[in-house]
């Protein structure tokens, strides 16, 4: 059987040193004891500074927690989780709420830099890449006119720092941490959170609510367009820790905002937990784009480590003719289960979700969406691409529904797959349920191996194996790396090269 | 240039021999044609010179330039020199032609230590090779070969020959799914890859194309051998009476 050796020692290539983002930061870090009972989220929130009613939201989400059972109705497969080992806070010692750059610990600047995210703004002003002249003509993006960028970088439990803040001021944008708007805007966060997510919607978003650290929070006031891209990086570095952000976008009547997040973590043999949130509201006219480029550490070439990533991520279409939508890229985690959905309350409202989903080794991948179409005339298009190479599992899971109101809902989805060898699996799991009887929705799939053929005819012109096969992906991606911004879709093609290596047997 | 000694290929999956005992010399400048009638071994032969796994080479050699290249794989040949034009181009969805010629260019000057192409040059080029073949620069921004018509894909093939500049050039079929005007385009296009330090193996069905592409040798193959060589009047002589003859003869 020298074909399947031959397989078993390419897949091993893709081993932790495929993944360049494992290397672990050395910094004294303060730390909550591991376990979860209401001593540790008063602990939390008592760091946090919180207000009264915070922490009475956050024991409210525990006490349901408590009564819920985790979810088994994905298709990954993994040990039982023992919520009482994992320290639900951990965050940089010297960084009690840097409020400028130059308070930060130079150690994080060095771990951001080493990750390519750049935390300096001239540095940012100065330093921006110019894609090459054929990748312009492609982009229909225009980040690089204004050429900036405003980061917020999480660091395990806390936000770091976050740039351009002052000149988003200006311009009326709020963009800080979840945990200075809970202390700075506490109207806007007592109006909103939980108003999309409440914290009775799924086991880890309770579980979230009970125990989140930090996250994004912002806030577009009615009619500007945010001057640049916001983003924030999440890095998970403490062993023993979860990773758990709560993020928070409003856009008010006609504004716009393109959010884009981006995740890394150390290579461990311990599997960690990141349990996110992700709340968007976007009001009449309003438009929210986000995007996604998800690295988390995806485990060895046996399946030993990696992140857990459990993911709540859902917008509303709150107000009328307003959209939301999501792109993602997913090449990370040794398990993903996520659905980023859109509830498309507002009439003339617009849902829509773009998704590639890489998995190679023995990572699983449970992901999809929902479009709920509630108002009148909404209308939602999924384009979904899943990639399993290796041993891996890859499935998606979609709901599509109209409800009895929403006269004239519309959906397109398209979920293709592409299978990279034959020690992989490729499902999808679409639901549809039309209440309204004029509601149209299409649905098509397909699911094909790259063939010989192909990858002949591409070798015979001098390409080799490995571009070969990254080439023919990256064409079938395609549709959705042109839905990203600029910058994430060059970077989002190299990743899924990245990820693919070794995948050929 | 190029030399094969007793060649014996088979298909990997189930062990059928194609190529049995085939014995073929081409050298620099030449143009040499492969003709037989279906079945004969003509494709397989073409893509057992490319280093197609789905063939395994039992007995025999083939020397490039002197040297075997059967430890090496489809894109190291490639990018030694080795160009296949396939009669059924493959469609690559997503990937613009203009994309894929910049890719496999500069993987190949990759494989030969060069810096990769700047874009203007690489426009220059592509434009440059893109006019002698009546292309517009609108198709090349198509993905490649998906939607293309028969004669669209031929002549992607032929762009793709003289952006790459190979030393052996092996045609499999390019006549095939032509008309008159196209094979015209196509056949000017191998002609002017003609030198002195090239060699071309058209490989053909029927005499038709080497009326465009005039052969200084032409080579019968019939159950996976060379039966019989000759210059360009036996491409006649086999338009005027057929293969019978000749696998008589051999017989």
């Amino acid at each position: 059987m020298p074909a399947v050796q031959e397989t078993i020692d390419q897949v091993r290539k893709i081993d932790v040193d495929q993944y360049k983002y494992g290397f672990e930061t050395e910094i004294e870090m303060d730390k909550a004891p591991k376990g979860l009972n209401e001593d540790i989220i008063r602990l939390i929130s008592a760091k946090k500074d919180e207000p009264e009613w915070m922490l009475e939201w956050r024991l409210g989400a525990f006490r349901r927690w408590m009564t819920l059972e985790e979810p088994k109705w994905a298709r990954v497969q993994y040990p039982e989780i023992d919520f009482q080992d994992i320290h639900y806070y951990a965050a940089p010692k010297s960084t009690p709420g840097p409020t400028s750059l130059d308070e930060v610990d130079p150690e994080l600047l060095r771990t951001y830099e080493k990750l390519g995210i750049p935390l300096r703004e001239q540095e940012i002003l100065a330093g921006v890449q110019k894609p090459a002249a054929s990748e312009l003509e492609e982009a229909n993006d225009n980040v690089y006119k204004s050429g900036r960028v405003a980061v917020d970088a999480v660091f395990d439990s806390v936000s770091v720092v976050t740039t351009f803040k002052k000149e988003l001021a200006q311009a009326g944008v709020i963009f800080c941490s979840i945990s200075e708007a809970i202390r700075e805007h506490p109207e806007l966060v007592k109006k909103y959170l939980g108003s999309v997510v409440p914290t009775t919607d799924n086991y880890y978003a309770t579980l979230n609510s009970a125990v989140f650290t930090d996250g994004s929070f912002v806030f577009v006031p009615k009619g500007v367009r945010c001057p640049m891209e916001l983003s924030t990086y999440f890095r998970i570095n403490e062993k023993g820790t979860g990773q758990f952000e709560r993020t928070l976008i409003i856009a008010e009547e006609g504004s716009y905002v393109s959010y884009l997040e981006g995740c890394t973590a150390p290579q461990r043999d311990e599997n960690q937990l990141h349990a996110a949130v992700v709340e968007l509201i976007a009001l009449d006219d309003a438009e929210i784009k986000y995007s996604t480029v998800q690295n988390w550490y995806p485990g060895d070439a046996e399946g030993k480590g990696g992140i857990y990533n459990f993911v709540t991520k859902r917008g509303d279409c709150r107000g009328d003719r307003s959209k939301i939508s999501w792109t993602q890229v997913e090449t990370g985690s040794a398990i993903t289960w996520k659905y980023p959905s859109c509830i498309l309350r507002g009439d003339d409202s617009q849902g829509e979700f773009y998704s590639i989903a890489v998995s190679n080794g023995y990572q699983q991948i449970d992901s999809g969406t929902k479009m709920i179409h509630l108002g009148k005339n909404t209308t939602s298009r999924v384009i979904s691409k899943g990639i399993a190479a290796g041993f891996s599992q890859n499935t998606y899971r979609g709901q599509i529904s109209a409800h009895r109101k929403a006269t004239n809902a519309r959906n397109f989805t398209n979920c293709d797959s592409l299978l990279i060898g034959d020690q992989c699996g490729a499902h999808t799991v679409p639901y549809i349920e039309a209440k309204n009887s004029t509601a149209q929705f299409e649905h098509e799939a397909t699911t094909s191996k790259i063939s010989e053929d192909q990858k002949f005819y591409v070798m015979q012109r001098g390409i080799p194996e490995e571009e070969a096969i990254a080439l023919i992906v990256n064409g079938f991606v395609k549709d959705v790396i042109q839905e990203l911004p600029m910058e994430f879709a060059v970077e989002a093609q190299k990743l899924i090269g990245i990820s693919l290596e070794g995948s050929v047997g | 240039m190029l030399e094969i000694k007793n060649l014996h290929a088979r298909i990997a999956e189930d062990g059928t021999e194609i190529i049995r005992g085939l014995n073929l010399t081409v050298k620099a400048g030449e143009v040499a044609a492969i003709m037989g009638p279906n079945g004969s071994g003509k494709s397989t032969l073409s893509y057992v010179l490319a280093g197609r796994e789905d063939y395994e080479v039992t007995e025999g050699e083939i020397l490039y330039n002197g040297e075997s290249i059967l430890e090496m794989d489809p894109a190291e040949r490639a990018a030694s020199g080795i160009f296949l034009a396939f009669q059924y181009p493959m469609e690559i969805p997503g990937v613009a032609t203009m994309e894929f010629l910049k890719v496999a260019m500069n993987a190949q000057r990759k494989a030969r230590g060069e810096e990769p192409l700047t874009i203007p040059e690489f426009l220059k080029r592509v434009k440059a090779a893109a006019g002698t073949l009546d292309m517009d620069m609108a198709m090349l921004k198509r993905p490649l070969n998906v939607g293309f018509s028969g004669g669209e894909k031929k002549r992607a093939e032929i762009l793709q020959m003289k952006l790459l500049q190979p030393k052996l050039c092996v045609l499999d079929e390019t006549d095939s799914g032509l008309d008159i005007d196209a094979l015209k385009i196509v056949a000017d296009g191998v002609n002017a890859l003609r030198s002195p330090d090239r060699a071309i193996v058209v490989i053909t069905h029927y005499q038709r194309l080497l009326e465009h592409i005039v052969p200084d040798t032409v080579h019968v193959l019939y159950k996976g051998q060379v039966i019989k060589s000759g210059d360009k009047s036996l491409a006649m002589e086999l338009e005027a009476n057929g293969y019978a003859g000749i696998i008589e003869e051999a017989a």
